[in-house]
């Protein structure tokens, strides 16, 4: 093997070729409709899919490009996992996107381009890789938030994403200076090596580390880094803010596992100390102010924050008293909660943006007032997704969490056994919110009697979406055993 | 033949098609649909009983397959002599309930007969569940159904109820889960319930447990003081809701304590008797007093309900034959005897539109075979002799006896009480003088809502004059049952 390995980078080398295609070959499209981009596009989405599922299936772990990046089975699997999630959105969003006249060639490349970034955030083995990862997705979605820039909303959620972004991104690179400075070296194993020799000097570790949690939370959307999420999830149109809801917290996740397990594990103690105090803020702030929302989209963004709040619940029991016997599946609960929330969460806005139709935005909660006499088909299909967000069986939100709750009781410690009964107290809160959405849907008379018009792709991938979170949550096991495979070869290197 | 999962996967398939296929504009083939689905998941569960072993006190008719291979979380279903009948109720109950809702309900039908289907299957699930998290998805699972049927077709604050009764149940289930992760992780990566009733655990852990399963059961019995959600669920559903309520969902919760409270901590069950056992004669004896002074028959019949539940959890912590049978008696008997109530307050409002007692006066006058259904089924409310509900009650009082003189005592002013407020509203509502044009008007039930009270009445009066076939199929279970939580796990 040679020290390049290209073959180990060839579904970026893919998307960064096709990204440019795609933007030239809009040039010379015509069609009001965009199709053919749209379809290279979906293409391109689906043959990078296809080779990270290969490469998944595969189950190596390779180092290339004289180990800047990583390839295994970890990366490719949420790499699959973001594809799909773009794709989606791409689905979802061309309708709602036409009528809003933003179905531009930009579209499809920008979110291409994001994409891009996630991959590289989800292969890095190197500081500096990691953070060229994040900017390449964030400057994308930057942009893709401000795409509507006739609209003051979009705007103003664009400038606020950016702005904060920046400086989430300058705590990231400072931290990760720190890192550097302690250990002398960006690469995440030879830091984690430094680091478990226990010869650098600890404070100059532990600050880094302070920042660059924050810079991660901020990408999370974790309380006390939370303001932009409810106001740029509400501003932005909402094929953007499908795109920053989905794929990009997938990426996040991947950054994490990568920067905090495999190159600070060492630091456990101390990050884990962080993520309990964010998780715990995230469950409070996210559950109760979700409840006085009148908007769904910024409902949403409240739910987002509660639920990555127990997300990362997996990600502190990981190290249990110096012990990391129990880390494999502490990482694999919570990666198995954050790719069932993005599916799930891929639908919810899917379907908002299907209501949607010229000049009306469906995001106000009594819209789907009487969904269910409009069209029960889709009334089930949001419902469906409720539930799974509120955590009831028979869907996948429900083993997420179980999974989640079953690495804290595995600890057989007694402060994660509470925080056990503290996310169930305040899921039992978050349920109230969303069971509202059923309510509205089901219960209430319909005020708005203008049929729905959404397009059959759109329709057929959304029916497609609920299938799954359905299917999902009657047989999970496969889906959780990838995450464990995945997880156990990531911390076997 | 895999007699469990078809149980309850026919129904819930029937259900799916239902919600797939119907219309508003093909109700009439909906409602055959669903009566033919109600009364094929009925067919499937008798092989349950007519194949039972009643020498066994093992699962029979289990069906073991891995479900989730990660947690060890496996397919696995098995009734024995406790949980057997209320398979057989529940299909019983769901085509009740298909015939009573034939002419009433008008609107989305298909949706209605569709989410009783399906609950129905998820309730059988729960019975027959031996894996602690498949029981757990079944018992979550019924929420929903049970949620979107009091939301649309309640009356006018089933908003209210619905999240109430969401809410409160959820709450309790979720400190269960915890206890069951908990479990699996003592008893070294397992969910299955049985490995559980062997695992020896300290009193600690036993006593936490306990509450934590008291939590999740006590809200779904509902024992007193978390019976709030009850009387505001009952009045404001359907009376389809209203009847699967009070005959099988009440039972989940009763049924709980048997299969994991009473033989996975018996010693802190012991330890705790005296508490539960006061808190069941609270129920029976405040509980019927409180209905004795509704004005909304709906209302009396859910604190009834909730008094009735009382004397099954008072059996059950008595730790004797005659108590935990009678228990299991009383379930099974109040199943057939509170359905009745509330189909019979159904049959009233369909006609006028209201449940006041005070709206009433004479019926009998009009409908003279109603009355007579509605008074015997009166009768068995409060323990006549020779109804299905004397059978219980009798045990369970033998058995607090036994037990000590005093709890015996308490126990048996129910029947005073349960006597009181039932005939009581009886005499005001069926008795004397027609009482206003609306009751001059009435006209007798059509032979729909005589089939449906038919089939009840033939059910209780059965179960009353020749309980055998009931309590032999339950003996040897529960005699093990006792033997099991005799014995200490410290």
């Amino acid at each position: 093997m040679n020290a390049m390995n290209w073959l180990a980078v060839y579904p970026e080398i893919l998307l960064l070729v096709m990204a440019c295609v795609v933007a030239l070959v809009d040039l010379y499209v015509t069609c009001p409709r965009r199709t053919p981009t749209y379809l290279l596009t979906l293409a391109s989405l689906a043959a990078v899919g296809a080779m990270h599922l290969f490469y998944f299936n595969g189950g190596y772990t390779h180092y290339a490009m004289n180990r800047m990046v990583v390839t295994d089975p970890m990366g490719h699997l949420l790499a699959l996992f973001a594809c799909l999630a773009v794709f989606v959105t791409l689905v979802y969003s061309r309708p709602y996107a036409e009528s809003r006249d933003i179905l531009k060639g930009e579209l499809f490349s920008l979110s291409l381009l994001s994409l891009l970034g996630m991959c590289i955030m989800l292969s890095g083995n190197n500081f500096l890789v990691l953070y060229l990862g994040l900017e390449v997705m964030s400057l994308s979605l930057y942009a893709l938030v401000a795409l509507r820039r006739d609209h003051a909303g979009a705007t103003e959620a664009a400038m606020k994403y950016f702005v904060l972004g920046a400086i989430a991104s300058g705590f990231l690179l400072y931290g990760m200076s720190m890192m550097y400075g302690a250990t002398g070296s960006l690469d995440l194993g030879k830091v984690f090596e430094a680091i478990g020799k226990g010869d650098v000097n600890r404070q100059v570790l532990v600050f880094g580390v302070v920042f660059i949690v924050s810079g991660l939370a901020f990408k999370f959307g974790a309380v006390p880094f939370h303001m932009w999420v409810p106001d740029v999830y509400q501003g932005a149109p909402t094929a953007a803010t499908l795109l920053i809801a989905s794929a990009p917290k997938i990426a996040a996740f991947g950054m994490t596992i990568r920067v905090l397990v495999e190159g600070l594990l060492g630091l456990a103690v101390d990050w884990q100390q962080m993520l309990v105090v964010l998780s715990v803020c995230s469950l409070v702030v996210g559950n109760l102010a979700a409840i006085a929302q009148t908007n769904l989209k910024r409902m949403l963004a409240y739910s987002t924050i509660a639920q990555m709040g127990f997300m990362m619940l997996g990600l502190v029991s990981g190290v249990v008293n110096g012990n990391t016997l129990s880390a494999a599946n502490a990482y694999s609960s919570a990666m198995f909660y954050m790719i069932t929330y993005v599916v799930t969460t891929l639908g919810t806005f899917g379907l908002i943006m299907l209501m949607a139709r010229q000049g009306f935005e469906s995001e106000e909660i009594s819209d789907f007032a009487g969904l269910n006499q409009r069209s029960p088909q889709l009334a089930a299909i949001m419902g469906i997704f409720m539930f799974s967000l509120a955590g009831i069986p028979p869907t996948v939100g429900f083993y997420a969490k179980l999974s989640v709750l079953q690495a804290l009781i595995s600890t057989n410690d007694t402060f994660y056994l509470v925080l056990a009964i503290f996310a169930v107290v305040l899921s039992l809160i978050g349920a109230f919110y969303y069971l509202r959405i059923v309510k509205v849907m089901y219960f209430d008379k319909a005020t708005d009697t203008q049929p729905i018009v959404a397009e059959g792709g759109a329709r057929a991938v959304l029916s497609l979406n609920g299938a799954a979170v359905l299917v999902l949550g009657i047989l999970p096991g496969g889906l959780m055993a990838m995450c464990a495979q995945a997880i156990v070869k990531a911390l076997a290197t | 033949m895999a007699y469990l999962s078809l149980a309850i996967w026919v129904p819930v398939v029937f259900g799916a098609i239902l919600l797939a296929l119907g219309r508003d504009d093909n109700a009439g083939m909906v409602r055959w649909l669903a009566l033919v689905g109600a009364v094929v998941s009925f067919l499937i569960t008798l092989p349950l009983v007519t194949g039972f072993d009643v020498a066994s006190a093992a699962m029979q008719f289990q069906e073991n397959l891995p479900w989730i291979e990660r947690f060890n979380v496996r397919y696995h279903l098995g009734v024995d002599g406790i949980s057997v009948w209320f398979v057989l109720l529940t299909a019983f109950i769901t085509i009740i309930v298909v015939i009573s809702a034939w002419e009433v309900i008008t609107e989305r039908v298909h949706q209605y007969m569709g989410a009783f289907l399906i609950l129905s299957g998820l309730m059988v699930g729960v019975f027959s569940a031996v894996d602690g998290l498949l029981f757990y998805v079944f018992f979550e699972a019924t929420l929903i159904p049970m949620y979107i049927i009091i939301g649309i077709w309640g009356g006018p604050r089933r908003v209210y109820a619905a999240f109430k009764f969401f809410l409160y149940t959820l709450a309790g289930s979720l400190l269960m889960l915890i206890a069951l992760i908990y479990l699996y992780y003592k008893s070294g990566g397992s969910f299955d319930i049985l490995t559980w009733h062997k695992l020896p655990l300290a009193a600690m852990p036993q006593a936490m447990l306990f509450f934590a399963f008291f939590a999740a059961f006590a809200v779904k019995v509902p024992m007193w003081p978390v019976h709030t959600w009850l009387p505001d669920a009952h009045v404001e559903a359907p009376t389809g809701g209203s009847v699967v309520l009070a005959a099988i969902m009440l039972k989940l919760g009763a049924y709980g304590f048997l299969r994991f409270s009473l033989p996975i901590v018996p010693d802190a069950a012991h330890t705790y008797a005296p508490f539960i056992i006061t808190i069941s004669l609270i129920a029976v004896i405040y509980i019927g007093l409180v209905a004795l002074v509704q004005n909304d028959m709906k209302k009396l019949v859910a604190y009834s309900s909730i008094a009735h539940m009382g004397f099954v959890t008072l059996g059950f912590f008595i730790f004797s034959e005659l108590g935990i049978s009678g228990g299991l008696v009383q379930m099974i008997s109040h199943g057939f005897v509170s359905g009745a109530m509330f189909l019979s307050i159904g049959v009233l409002y369909d006609r006028v539109h209201s449940r006041e007692i005070a709206s009433y006066g004479g019926v009998v006058n009009t409908m003279p075979k109603f009355a007579a259904f509605a008074v015997f089924f009166g009768m068995a409310n409060c323990g006549l002799p020779g109804t299905a509900g004397f059978i219980g009650e009798w045990m369970v009082i033998l058995g607090a006896v036994k037990y000590n003189f005093w709890i015996g005592l308490l126990a048996a002013t129910a029947l005073i009480f349960g006597a009181a407020y039932t005939l009581w509203m009886i005499k005001r509502v069926y008795f004397g003088d027609v009482a206003n044009d609306h009751v001059r008007e009435l006209t007798d039930i059509n032979s729909r809502e005589f089939l449906m009270l038919a089939l009840l009445a033939i059910a209780t009066l059965a179960m009353g004059l020749y309980p055998k076939p009931f309590t032999d199929v339950m003996h040897t279970s529960v005699v093990e049952l006792i033997r099991h939580v005799g014995v200490s796990k410290l």
